[in-house]
């Protein structure tokens, strides 16, 4: 089998240009077909149209992407060789400094702050000439399921706007999904770009920890946190992945060994003779009935297409959430620490009598919102000298048995799957709340993060339930990035042949 | 008021305190790594240049960046912990250090917790007595550690120049993240009253170390080099007292001076029945005495835990061993060894050291020349060219073959010491060699008798009153004519053979 993941092919590219894929907008002004000016105006016109209703973006950088649409298009013109996605617009979540571009990660207490440098992605987004059209939306300092914690409103799911798009990384996915970029960056700290992916149709991928730079990336959690590539199909994430994948001496944590060659392997799209796993531990109580039914259906799918079909057992899974809500709020409460009004960002109290502790409190007060306060206040705690080996020591020993039941399970299987979230999108207000319902969203992504693998999901239908888009995950052992397009191309191109689109085609237009 | 707040007005001597009590002392050291970069980013470790503009996206803690470890602080830690007989960790990490303050900029400092590179060690001391005899005491090292430095804080207005009162602080940035080393001792005891020389002569002995291998330019009166002094007292037999930590220590002199005078200080409260707070003292040059600083009662917590931005440090076995095959042996003993090869005192040696002419003196009889003749003219006249001409004396273009050849000629007579003194001087200035200069010069000691009797009839006849002195016997007396003769010969004479002839030419006997 050679199945080739499709774009929609349209005859009249120029007239809707926003609902190409990125590789076909790619060769489409490679062969000079079309400009890049075009394709970024067309992106421009698109936010302009549908971004109120959305809001996907915090900052559209307007005339930055039209002047590095027509350098691609000078450049093109003198013959120089152009890379994959050379002008192709991208949205790129609010939580990656760029030079001179307000980065406010979706915070009041960075409001204002124009970073001096750029984040290693935005510098190999820029040399291979993929245009930035602007910053996106997200839950502040991407705590979050939802983007309703965001300080500057929430973003709306492009298939019911009364809906949330999931969260942190709500706004790259929503912009994707309502055709404002067919590309996008988002993070992912415990499923900010898989579940958001998974609420709106499109694809979301967590690369192996360490495999992409997080230099420039603020810190949410450390030793979690890592970006990945969004986009409407397979292999335009493959693509957008090998472009911000790769060793960079500024963050140490940094993998320094090769890429795996993910758009060979999207591009394969082939599972026969492969060993997935269904996580017991990802399925049943908690799990709406559309979605498992939509899963159980692309399982068959997986099965029909020569894969076979193993139940694996993952027993520290169930523990996943406790540990994450210790982990995460622990080294969260040490990175957002430089917060404090001294340096940059918003500083209240300023000039008056007021000494140094009053204003970094009074400043973190007035610049956090109420779940970055919980995080910090729970992490705090959770450091505390006397409940440091209670809570933080003995999550980390979870975080062991979680990295252990992952070794276990890839000695059975090639790569393991799930529903991407145990829910559909569900309507703005249901549960800003509610922490911990909010917090049960990312169930089924946060064992990934914990033990530092990779993950991606995919739409596999829309829920008989509500007619809403639900995900299936992949997730396949840390550095073999490749086998998560391997299975994800194959499903998504047989699901592509079943109903003759990609499921966004589906979405009602705005 | 506790009784600690009293004021003492009762005094103690030191010889007095030590009848009663027994001090134990604990001290940590902080150096300052000598490497061009900082311990996380490459900005430059350049003293003295204008306030924050050393500075970069890492040491700034701007959102986003992220810290690197200087490899070259690493392996100085190491070789510091190998000179001091530390076993070195084959596997550790750096912790995060947690508190507000803002002088740091990322309200965490990097530093190391319960996992430090080096660990128990010890480290011998020369300790003088106060009879000039020397005594050998082990100073047992708990850990040596690697962390970063603070920025430096300026208040301004406000009487005490501290934060509290003050009307506005600045803040340099230059000196944060400067890689610093802590060593820590275990605590000392049984000196009693070598107490304050011992702490002094092992914080000199660990800059001498230091200086040593290179890794610092350990100077105290810039702040590479600090000292915090802990002290306690009890009674003989007794558990050990509560401690006290003096900080702002910034002299060898002051080491001694500030573990005198909290020796003094606690016998006083103790004598009196007060009881000794934990907290930190400042001590004061100007009056040599300790003020309390913040009390230490409710401990700080730090909220240690692991940092997740940098990678454990593994250091290569095989690379270790070779870091130690390159340890120099420790200064003072390899000094006390030279001291006797070279038959002189330890306090002669002390001035040879304090010099800065140690390795020129032993230079110079590496190439064969004798230990007093090296020494004699490196801490003499070599000594004052270099003063003369505002150069340290390494940089004196003089070689061992040098002193060799004038020693040579004063021991045959053709040259005396004050007619070497302008030989160097003509080698300095490039004369040529000490041959070229002696003939160039006319610099030969006059052998010719004749000549000299001229001159010394001539000096005679010059001062008639001193001539008649002599013959009445006042031998003393020829000592002027001696000197008439030198200057008529330009100190080419030999003066004993002068005063042989001055006696005889006036018919006194010597």
């Amino acid at each position: 089998m050679n199945s080739t993941p499709k774009g929609p092919v349209n005859p009249d590219m120029a007239a809707d240009l926003i609902r190409q894929s990125a590789r076909v907008l790619a060769e489409a002004i490679k062969s000079g077909e079309v400009s890049a000016r075009e394709v970024t105006q067309a992106h421009l016109d698109r936010i302009g149209a549908v971004d109120e209703r959305v809001h996907a973006f915090l900052h559209v950088d307007t005339d930055a992407a039209l002047a590095h649409a027509d350098r691609v298009d000078v450049k093109r013109a003198a013959g120089e060789q152009l890379g994959d996605l050379a002008g192709v617009p991208l949205a790129l979540k609010d939580i990656l400094a760029m030079k001179g571009v307000p980065t406010t990660c979706g915070s009041k207490i960075l409001q204002g702050w124009l970073p001096p440098y750029d984040s290693t992605i935005v510098e190999r987004l820029r040399a291979a000439d993929i245009i930035i059209l602007g910053k996106t939306n997200m839950d502040e300092f991407a705590m979050g399921s939802s983007t309703e914690y965001s300080a500057y409103g929430p973003s709306h799911n492009p298939w019911d706007l009364n809906r949330i798009p999931g969260g942190s990384g709500g706004g790259s996915a929503a912009a994707v999904a309502a055709f404002e970029a067919p590309l996008a960056i988002g993070t992912d700290t415990g499923g900010s770009i898989r579940q958001p992916a998974a609420l709106t149709g499109t694809v979301g991928v967590k690369p192996t920890y360490g495999s992409v730079s997080r230099y420039g990336l603020v810190a949410l959690a450390s030793s979690l946190d890592q970006a990945g590539p969004c986009a409407r199909t397979v292999l335009d994430a493959a693509y957008l992945h090998s472009v911000i994948a790769g060793h960079d001496p500024h963050d140490s944590t940094s993998i320094n060994a090769a890429v795996p060659d993910v758009v060979a392997a999207a591009m394969k799209a082939d599972v026969r003779g492969l060993r997935i796993g269904l996580v017991k531990q990802l399925s049943g109580a908690g799990y709406q009935p559309g979605v498992l039914q939509r899963f159980n259906e692309a399982v068959d799918v997986l099965a029909q297409l020569g894969a076979e079909i193993v139940e694996v057992d993952c027993p520290h899974f169930d523990e996943a959430m406790s540990a994450y809500y210790l982990i995460l709020p622990s080294e969260c409460s040490s990175n957002l620490a430089r917060f404090d009004g001294m340096r940059y960002g918003l500083r209240v109290q300023d000039g008056g009598d007021a000494g140094v502790e009053t204003v970094m409190a009074d400043t973190r007060e007035m610049g956090f919102g109420p779940e970055v306060k919980r995080r910090i206040m729970l992490g705090t705690y959770a450091l505390s000298s006397g409940y440091y080996d209670a809570y933080y020591g003995q999550a980390q020993k979870i975080r062991t048995l979680i990295i252990e039941d992952f070794t276990r399970a890839f000695g059975q299987v090639d790569v393991l799957v799930s529903p991407t979230t145990p829910t559909t999108a569900f309507p703005l207000g249901e549960k800003v709340d509610d922490p911990l319902a909010m917090y049960l969203n990312d169930i089924a992504t946060i064992p990934v993060n914990l033990a530092g693998n990779c993950a991606l999901s995919l739409p596999i239908g829309l829920s008989p339930a509500d007619g809403l888009p639900v995900g299936l995950q992949v997730m396949a052992p840390t550095m073999a990035d490749d086998r998560l397009y391997l299975v994800g191309a194959a499903l998504e191109s047989a699901l592509f042949d079943r109903w003759g689109h990609l499921l966004i085609e589906e979405a009602p237009a705005l | 008021m506790s009784s600690a707040h009293n004021h003492v007005t009762t005094t103690v001597s030191f010889d007095e305190a030590l009848t009663r009590y027994d001090p134990v002392i604990g001290l940590e050291v902080h150096v300052e790594l000598g490497t061009a970069s900082k311990m996380f980013c490459a900005c430059s470790t350049e003293f003295g240049a204008p306030p924050n503009t050393q500075v970069c996206p890492v040491c700034l803690a701007l959102p986003g960046a992220m810290p690197v470890i200087n490899a070259k602080a690493v392996e100085s830690i190491i070789r510091m912990g190998l000179a001091l007989h530390c076993s070195i960790a084959t596997w550790c990490r750096m912790a995060r250090k947690n508190y507000f303050y803002p002088d740091m900029p990322k309200n965490f400092q990097i530093s190391q917790y319960d996992e430090p590179i080096c660990t128990d060690g010890w480290l011998d001391v020369l300790v003088p007595n106060e009879d000039g005899s020397t005594e050998l005491v082990r100073v047992e090292i708990e850990r040596v550690h690697l962390e970063e430095d603070t920025g430096k804080l300026t208040h301004a207005g406000g009487a005490t120049g501290r934060i509290h009162g003050a009307d506005y602080s600045l803040v340099d940035y230059n000196r944060a993240g400067i890689p610093l080393v802590e060593i820590v001792t275990k605590p000392i005891t049984g000196t009693a009253a070598l107490a304050p020389a011992v702490a002094k002569a092992y914080v000199a002995e660990l800059r001498d170390i230091m200086r040593d291998l290179g890794v610092s330019d350990v100077k105290m009166e810039e702040g590479s080099l600090r000292c915090d002094a802990n002290l306690s007292l009890n009674i003989p037999g007794d558990a050990w007292g509560t401690r006290t930590e003096t900080k702002n220590v910034n002299s060898l002199r002051s080491v001694e001076r500030a573990v005198r005078s909290e020796i003094e200080r606690q016998a006083a409260v103790l004598d009196k029945g007060g009881v000794i707070r934990q907290e930190t003292r400042h001590f004061h040059e100007d009056t040599g005495v300790t003020t309390p600083g913040r009390s230490k009662e409710e401990a700080e917590d730090y909220r240690y835990f692991p940092e997740p931005d940098l990678v454990p440090i593994a250091p290569d076995p095989a690379w270790v061993e070779k870091l130690r095959a390159s340890i120099p042996q420790q200064p003072s003993l390899r000094r006390a060894g030279l001291a006797t090869a070279w038959g002189i005192s330890a306090f002669d040696m002390e001035s040879l050291v304090n010099a800065g002419v140690l390795a020129l003196v032993e230079a110079a009889v590496a190439d064969g020349v004798a230990p007093d003749t090296a020494r004699k003219w490196w801490a003499g006249e070599l000594l004052r060219q270099a003063n003369d001409r505002g150069v340290p004396p390494q940089e004196l273009a003089v070689t061992g073959a040098d002193i060799l050849r004038v020693d040579e000629l004063i021991a045959t007579g053709a040259l005396n010491d004050q007619l070497a003194r302008q030989v160097f001087d003509g080698v300095l200035l490039g004369e040529g060699s000490v041959d070229d200069v002696v003939a160039a010069r006319g610099l030969g000691v006059v052998t010719d008798e004749t000549e000299l009797l001229a001159a010394i009839d001539q000096a005679l006849a010059d001062q008639p009153e001193v001539a008649e002195k002599i013959r009445a016997g006042k031998i003393a007396a020829a000592g002027a004519i001696v000197g008439g003769v030198m200057k008529a010969t330009r100190g080419r004479a030999d003066a004993s053979r002068v005063r042989e002839l001055i006696l005889s030419r006036c018919e006194v006997s010597g």
